[in-house]
């Protein structure tokens, strides 16, 4: 039994290495993926287009701006002269946030009065907006402090100090990095697995291994060796470079990581070779395999909280390997979470893993023509 | 650019002229010459054939006719046009049905027809006369309300032809029309393009494999890997054969055997087994030899007997010396009791939702014998094939194999059978070791018999200058003799080989052919499907199958008696086969009116 797997397993990685197109298909696209998404995904906002209109001219207000500009968040564009240009600013995207200092900015401070600025930000994209507030609030509230200080006065009653656990600096990349490990894995592991049996199939060398010796159950193993491996050098790979390159920070043990990769690989491949064995051609393959990814990338809490999704798609979200392993792998790279604690993340791996490859394997045998 | 003349086709002294013309696909190293200096004329008002196996470029070489492709170099002219200069001129003027026609198959025969005279432009008032013309001529005026993809074959093919001729070209191109089509439509294929030609005075282009199909040709260019072998009438080259080519006879034993022996014969160059005789090809100026209780009748040469003799004169000395099979000392025991049949079929059915592809078939086959199962496209052959390998479970009625049902057995009992599939089922990107190798491990051979095998493959077949190369790049030939060194790798009881020839030259098939018969002498069974009637002689039993019931079976000795008449008293297996094959259609036909 294990002779024929070895054979197979064997053939399978050479068609696989041996064709310059599936060589391509499983080395160029993750790597390319892996720079784009680290260094183009992130949720930091820098160089935000910021006009400001400044009525007052005075010190303060200088020293107001030079707050903005001096961060790495805001980029000035060219001053506004007149109230009425404003509306014009934005609706071009222009400038994405408005700066309006009040002519009698500086008189308010020095006489103690609330001296108000407005802040007007383009909404369309609502994400955005919400965190370059978020940043012009921070830079109002220091000024504040250091006003406050410099000029003698009381300090505020109540003062907010902060601390990010995990990620001191909140750098979004720690967050999508560790994800991207599961994004990429998922895909090759896809596109290698979904597509072999039905490659084989289209070439009509299916019928050639059904009347070997080979079992329905020996091809199912040997057809998922590949991927498995594939996707766990691919992983290593990945995870190397998110250490050195990107410098994102792995706290927990190794043990604990590949169990949670073994286990993800398992489902992968159960899913890979369901969709194999269901399609025909090589295109409905394809098909297959962008029905599932697309939803199962959404549905993981890659990008947006399972929290914030409506309970009926949380609960859809329990059959998606993907969500775990996100789990696994951001508790492992920033918390150092032990084995123990990802039991809960584990079984259901293994479990969505058994299923999907005994359901493939029923298929294998039941759908032979 | 000048608008070139719009001549009459009878002012035209050829309809085609292409001089040194050449195209290649790919790159070095994968690169491949399609047509490589070719250089022909085709005169107006009659049908040429282009005569050549697969691969030897002969949609190429209409693809460039029909302006589809451009040429690398060389120059043609088409109906007096340069295709180079003005493709779409031609195009207007030139019919092109390709190997496989763009019908709608969710259309039916009538919007098919409405949809095509919409792509040409056929006038409106046109049209009706037109299409009464043409459904008289494709006789499928019954079924203009029928979906195309419900036609059979051989009325899709018409179908296409009557699309192609809507509006009528000057210079019709046909590229292999006849091929996967019963003999039956053939022949009405046939009938419809001498009609075109006789009627309209169209010129026409046709490719086939099909070898017969020369000698209806007015004028014959063969093709063989991109060059022009020959061109001419199909008497020009059967003439130098004449009193070369003889029938032999035995009384006993059988043909196959003669066929060896005289194979092996110096002053032989072509033996085949061609009715109750074997075929033979002399040297020139050489007497028939004498060989013991063999009786000779002369016969006239025809058309492959020309091919054979130029493919043979091109072969490397290497190719001519297939003549031993060295069979391992490890081949199957003559002397063991199992039940002579080892094949058997009972009552097997098979439904496809309401339709039934196989009703109720029963046959044996017997240790050591050569089964043909033959059919036309959709005859439920492969069905039958596919039930047998266990690839396809049976809806009703009993098989077995080597006593098992394969479809339940244990995968044990799959290394008594060898399978070699219509496609040549290889893996492309995969050396023609390492295709040998997967082969010989799944099988579960140990490391010593994987030597031994592959390195008899490679030396039988010979393969040892491929060794390294990917399997996807051998010439067709090639990769038919790798899958069956494959499905051999193990040695197995029973060969199953589905359409093991389609499409290989004439001398690949007679050593397709010579091994066949060899294993066949050593007791393995084969079993095998084609739709080269003339290979049916190479079976000791067959059986002819329509519409998923058996029509005859037997020894091809038996089923041509079976068919033969006063005015036919000795029919060729086509010959029968056409009059098997219309009886219950006709009994049909009667029982409906």
């Amino acid at each position: 039994m294990w002779q024929r797997i070895i054979a197979l397993s064997i053939k399978e990685f050479q068609a696989l290495l041996r064709d310059p197109r599936s060589r391509f298909v499983i080395i160029i696209p993750p790597l390319l993926q892996l720079l784009v998404f680290s260094f183009a995904a992130t949720f930091d906002l820098n160089h935000v287009p910021l006009a400001v209109y400044n009525q007052d001219g005075s010190q303060a207000a200088q020293a107001l701006i030079a707050r903005f500009t001096g961060s790495q968040h805001f980029t000035l564009t060219a001053p506004i002269e007149r109230e009425a240009d404003i509306p014009q600013r934005i609706n071009e995207q222009d400038a994405l946030m408005v700066l309006n200092i009040g002519p009698r900015f500086e008189h308010h401070l020095l006489v103690d009065r609330p001296a108000s600025v407005q802040i007007i930000i383009d909404g369309r994209n609502s994400n955005t907006a919400a965190i370059a507030l978020g940043y012009a609030s921070t830079i109002v509230q220091d000024f504040n402090t250091d006003w406050q200080q410099d000029h003698g006065l009381p300090a505020l009653p109540s003062v907010m100090q902060t601390r990010a656990w995990f990620n001191p600096n909140l750098e979004s990349r720690w967050f999508i990095i560790p994800g991207i490990v599961g994004l990429l894995m998922l895909v090759v592991v896809m596109v290698v697995t979904a597509l072999s049996v039905a490659r084989e199939r289209e070439q009509g060398t299916f019928d050639q291994l059904l009347v070997t010796p080979l079992r329905p159950f020996e091809i199912l193993v040997a057809k998922a060796i590949p991927g498995m491996v594939i996707g766990l050098l691919e992983a290593t790979a990945i995870i190397l470079l998110a250490v050195t390159v990107f410098a994102v920070p792995l706290h927990g043990s190794l043990l604990t990581l590949y169990t949670g990769i073994a286990l993800f690989l398992l489902s992968a491949t159960g899913v890979g070779l369901m969709i194999s064995a269901l399609s025909a051609t090589l295109q409905q393959a394809v098909l297959g395999v962008f029905l599932f990814l697309v939803p199962a990338v959404i549905l993981s809490g890659f990008a947006t909280p399972i929290a914030n999704m409506p309970p009926l798609v949380q609960d859809l979200t329990l059959i998606n390997p993907l969500r775990y392993f996100m789990v696994i792998l951001r508790s492992v790279f920033l918390e150092g979470s032990s084995f123990d604690g990802l039991i809960d993340q584990f079984w259901p791996l293994g479990v969505i893993g058994l299923s999907t490859l005994a359901f493939a394997g029923w298929l294998f045998r039941n759908r032979m023509h | 650019m000048s608008t070139p003349p719009d001549t009459e086709p009878h002012e035209l002294a050829f309809a085609i002229v292409a001089q040194g013309l050449c195209k290649s696909f790919g790159k070095p190293p994968k690169r491949t010459d399609a047509v490589s200096d070719v250089s022909l004329q085709v005169k107006p008002g009659q049908v040429t054939g282009l005569i050549g196996a697969d691969a030897a470029g002969k949609t190429t070489l209409m693809r460039l006719i029909a302006g589809l492709l451009t040429p690398d170099s060389g120059s043609l002219s088409v109906l007096g046009m340069d295709v180079l200069s003005d493709p779409l001129a031609v195009q207007s003027r030139v019919g092109y049905m390709p190997q496989h026609f763009g019908l709608y198959e969710d259309l039916s025969v009538q919007e098919n027809l409405d949809l095509y005279a919409d792509l040409q432009g056929l006038p409106r008032p046109e049209r009706p006369a037109r299409y009464a013309q043409l459904l008289a001529m494709t006789k499928l005026g019954d079924f203009t309300d029928r979906l195309a993809g419900r036609l059979s074959g051989g009325m899709k093919q018409k179908l296409g032809l009557a699309c192609t001729l809507v509006r009528p070209p000057r210079l019709l191109l046909l590229d292999e029309p006849t091929v996967g089509v019963d003999p039956v439509s053939r022949r009405e294929l046939w009938a419809i393009v001498f009609q075109l030609v006789a009627d309209e005075g169209m010129s026409v282009l046709l490719s086939t494999a099909y070898l017969d199909e020369a000698e209806r040709c007015a004028q014959v260019i063969l093709l063989h890997e991109g060059r022009v072998l020959g061109q001419g009438t199909p008497a020009s080259f059967t003439e130098q054969l004449q009193g070369r080519v003889f029938g032999a006879r035995r009384e006993h034993g059988r043909r196959r055997n003669l066929q060896a022996e005289l194979s092996a014969t110096p002053a032989v160059l072509d033996a085949v087994i061609d009715g109750d005789q074997v075929r033979v090809l002399l040297q020139a100026d050489t007497a028939p030899p004498g060989l013991p209780e063999v009786i000779w009748t002369a016969m006239q040469p025809r058309f492959e007997d020309a091919f054979v003799l130029r493919l043979q004169s091109l072969a490397p000395a290497s190719q001519a010396s297939v003549q031993t099979v060295q069979l391992s000392p490890a081949a199957p025991a003559q002397d063991d009791v199992r039940p002579a049949s080892i094949i058997e079929v009972r009552e097997l059915t098979r439904r496809f939702g309401a339709f039934t592809a196989v009703d109720a078939i029963s046959f044996q086959v017997e240790r050591g014998e050569i089964f043909g199962l033959l059919g036309a496209n959709g005859a439920g052959k492969s069905t039958t094939f596919r039930m047998l390998c266990g690839l396809l479970p049976a809806s009703s009625g009993q098989l077995s194999v080597a006593g098992v049902d394969l479809r339940r057995a244990a995968a044990r009992a799959r290394a008594r059978i060898g399978y070699m599939s219509q496609k040549f089922a290889l893996y492309e990107v995969l050396s023609v070791a390492q295709n040998l190798k997967f082969f010989a491990r799944t099988y579960g051979l140990s490391r010593e018999r994987q030597r031994t095998r592959i390195a008899w493959a490679l030396d039988e077949f010979d393969l040892a200058a491929y060794r390294d190369s990917n399997c996807g790049l051998l010439p067709l030939g090639f990769k038919q003799r790798l899958a069956m060194a494959c499905a051999l790798m193990h040695e197995p009881d029973i060969l199953f080989l589905d359409e093991p020839t389609s499409g290989v030259d004439p001398i690949e098939r007679r050593a397709f052919w010579r091994r066949i018969n060899q294993l066949a002498d050593h007791g393995v069974t084969i079993m095998i499907t084609t739709h080269f009637l003339d290979e049916a002689e190479y079976c000791d039993r067959l059986v002819i199958m329509s519409q998923g019931a058996i029509l005859a079976e037997g020894s091809p000795k038996a089923v041509r008696a079976q068919s033969s008449s006063a005015d036919k008293p000795n029919p060729t297996m086509e010959e029968a086969f056409i009059e098997l094959i219309s009886r219950p259609a006709a009994e049909a036909a009667h029982a409906k009116a």
